[in-house]
């Protein structure tokens, strides 16, 4: 691992540390009060599973177009945390709409989308398991559906009738709100950023192997 | 003609003020649209007069946030401390195959 990785991890776990205080310190929703604090996580959680999409998706494509297998290993491990982050995000929502809206779940284009490139992202995983050979480049076929669904997933509040907030709401934020939903949106870039680092050494190390035993029966 | 009087009387006046109050009725909509408007005053806070009970509320305000919120962020915490182990797991089990697999080469390649 680099040299970079361990006080990254230091200051990722302080940061997730002090995120719930400042969570705590933000304003209450006038409607929504004490539920809506559950936001500061979801939202970037959100983020991150359509960021692990897209990168999924891009080297997913160099994979296909370039064949580079470390492409692939990057695609693997990004597909594994849109995955992580996808029921992150799909828990914590319908936990929140469960009181905001009284339901847990409605099948309205942002929810649904989701719940579909979370499936795709799924897909992807188990192609990849069980698919036999060939199934690196099925896979990367997929990820592009995957990565596709990603602008839909984020306009389809702004462009349908829909219960879930607009996009419009975050930069509308007052300051104090505003700073607890940025400050865990950084600790969750820099956790993607880590546990991908990690996660793509984990497939390095499984290539290694291979190697190793490629060189034993020779 | 004194019983009669009252009676002349209201009708003079119904005379006088109906077609007034036609005209004024006729006039109302653009003297109204010139006219500021009164502010209406916020009405103060009812007073009490009877406590709902919780369960008679509709079942979206019943429902209690806090356990929600909870749950959500417990969710995250578990998953992430979850996901974290899984790969340390998987990480150092590869990286033993790969130590074994190095010193068997290594031996091999010193007989």
């Amino acid at each position: 691992m680099p040299k970079w990785f361990m006080p990254l991890v230091g200051i990722n776990a302080v940061m997730f540390a002090a995120a719930p205080f400042l969570i705590a310190r933000a304003d209450y929703e006038s409607t929504m009060g004490l539920v809506q604090k559950i936001f500061y996580f979801h939202m970037p959680s959100a983020s991150m599973f359509l960021l692990s999409a897209v990168v999924c998706g891009i080297a997913s494509a160099r994979f296909l177009f370039g064949g580079s297998p470390r492409q692939d290993r990057l695609a693997y491990a990004a597909a594994e945390l849109a995955v992580l982050f996808g029921a992150i995000t799909l828990v914590t929502g319908p936990l929140w709409a469960r009181k905001a809206w009284g339901v847990w779940w409605a099948w309205d284009v942002r929810l649904t989308s989701s719940l579909m490139g979370w499936m795709v992202a799924w897909a992807y995983l188990l192609v990849r398991k069980y698919g036999g050979p060939g199934s690196d480049k099925l896979a990367a076929g997929l990820a592009l559906f995957g990565m596709a669904n990603v602008p839909f997933v984020y306009i389809s509040v702004n462009y349908w009738r829909t219960i879930h907030p607009k996009t419009s709401v975050v930069p509308t934020l007052p300051a104090d709100m505003g700073a607890a939903l940025w400050f865990s949106f950084a600790c969750f870039l820099l956790l993607f950023i880590l546990l991908l680092r990690v996660r793509v050494h984990l497939e390095e190390q499984r290539a290694k192997l291979d190697t190793l035993y490629l060189s034993l029966d020779d | 003609m004194q019983r009669s009087l009252p009676l002349l009387v209201l009708l003079l006046a119904l005379f006088v003020s109906g077609p007034a109050v036609g005209c004024g009725a006729a006039d109302d909509g653009p003297a109204a649209a010139q006219q500021p408007q009164p502010q209406p005053q916020p009405a103060p806070p009812a007073a009490t007069d009877e406590f709902v009970p919780i369960s008679q509320l509709p079942a979206q305000d019943q429902l209690p946030a806090a356990p929600l919120l909870v749950t959500a962020y417990a969710f995250v915490w578990l998953a992430l401390f979850g996901y974290l182990v899984s790969v340390g797991r998987r990480l150092g089990k590869v990286q033993r195959e790969v130590d074994r697999l190095e010193s068997d080469i290594a031996r091999g390649t010193r007989t």
